[in-house]
């Protein structure tokens, strides 16, 4: 490996953290936000005991969004928790974009694979 | 036992599961189910969609350092990417069809062998075996950061750490863990990559994995703002300070006091699997 390459390699290796890094930040005040508004609004906690599952607006992504913008603090926290696993993503669509740059068409492959599988866990019908 | 009461107690307690996590190295998700079930009687389903996402937080933070420092091999990472994640699919819809009971079972066997696996520290001298194919094929072979330079080596092993790595993801997938033991194992012991390098790049991948499984909790309703929130707050604030002192301090004896109480929780589990009770 050459040196221009591997001073390319560290860059995207230093934009890749960057991401992860401020994904989960962004993730964590979004959260944090809608988790004192949920606070303020809901005295009495849900019981956890027996499971029921969520209601519809809490686990789709338009649903969420709808929940969000209304300033619901648990659509806020759905939505932080949105960003937390849309930063992992974002990070593997980097990945793909880094792969095509140096022209490794084996690991765009690979990538594009990961990222399918990925946005069908988050958007699949089911 | 108001909400605000409620969400501290959780914080608190997932505060200390992060913590613990960090430092034993067996990751907050893993610290952090049996305490909700075990002790807050929370039901399964809704312990692990919290978990998961806390793992997401974590793995992320933790990934961009080690990215950062070179120890990380991406190429194998991303091309194990897709054992795990396919795994953590397969994974987390088989939640949908086991008992409560058996995924209680099965994560307190996942909690001790984890708990054993994190003493073992891992020889950073491998004596180096030479190419091999489909790693050659595949561009792995590498190069990482030691006292005395770059260090370059073969990876091996790939198909059968492609197959561990499956196993891995299936079971973040069922348990919303990271799994990261079973990662370690698969590019330590059958890809032969220095232990430094399956650290870390095993955390480098538990985020996609985590993400993989975390997208069909949602949907599937097992993901709880109410505990969610104070849950991976909890976990990365608690993981951040564990990943501080350890960096600091010789936590030798920290760390065996810290896997009987987890041992102690995980066998807590399984009987209260058998028992019906979880």
């Amino acid at each position: 490996m050459n040196g221009k390459s591997a001073r390319t390699d560290q860059r995207i290796d230093e934009l890749m953290g960057l991401l992860l890094r401020s994904g989960v930040l962004l993730a964590a005040c979004i959260v944090l936000v809608g988790g004192v508004i949920y606070l303020a609004r809901h005295p009495r906690p849900s019981d956890y005991r027996v499971f029921q599952g969520e209601p519809e607006n809490l686990r789709t992504i338009s649903g969420i969004f709808s929940e969000a913008t209304a300033r619901h603090g648990r659509g806020l926290i759905q939505l932080g928790l949105l960003v937390l696993i849309g930063t992992p993503i974002s990070r593997v669509t980097f990945s793909v974009l880094a792969f095509l740059y140096r022209r490794d068409r084996k690991y765009v492959v690979f990538t594009l694979i990961v990222l399918g599988l990925l946005l069908y866990s988050l958007l699949g019908r089911r | 036992m108001n909400s605000l009461e409620f969400t501290t107690l959780i914080f608190a307690g997932s505060l200390l599961a992060g913590f613990l996590g960090a430092l034993t190295g067996l990751g907050g998700g893993v610290v952090v189910v049996p305490l909700l079930t075990v002790i807050f009687g929370v039901d399964i389903h809704y312990a692990i969609g919290a978990a998961l996402v806390s793992v997401i937080a974590t793995s992320s933070g933790a990934a961009a350092a080690y990215v950062r420092e070179g120890y990380s091999n991406i190429r194998v990472g991303m091309f194990l990417e897709m054992a795990t994640t396919t795994g953590a699919l397969a994974g987390a819809t088989l939640v949908l069809y086991l008992h409560a009971s058996v995924i209680a079972i099965i994560f307190g066997l996942v909690l001790i062998y984890s708990a054993l696996v994190s003493f073992h520290e891992g020889s950073f001298l491998k004596p180096d075996q030479g190419p091999d194919p489909i790693a050659t094929w595949l561009h792995m072979d590498s190069t990482y950061p030691t006292s005395s330079g770059l260090v370059s080596y073969h990876v091996r092993g790939v198909p059968m750490g492609f197959l561990l790595m499956v196993v891995a993801g299936v079971l973040s997938g069922l348990l919303g863990i990271g799994s990261g033991a079973v990662k370690v194992l698969a590019m330590d012991k059958a890809m032969k990559l220095p232990f430094k390098v399956s650290t870390t790049t095993s955390n480098f991948m538990i985020g996609v994995t985590a993400a993989a499984g975390a997208g069909i909790y949602l949907s599937r309703g097992y993901i709880d703002p109410g505990l969610a929130m104070p849950v991976m707050l909890g976990v990365l604030a608690g993981s951040l300070t564990g990943a501080r002192v350890l960096a600091d301090a010789k936590v030798r004896v920290l760390r065996v006091v810290f896997a009987v109480v987890i041992g102690a929780l995980a066998i807590e589990m399984i009987y209260s699997g058998f028992t019906g009770k979880i």
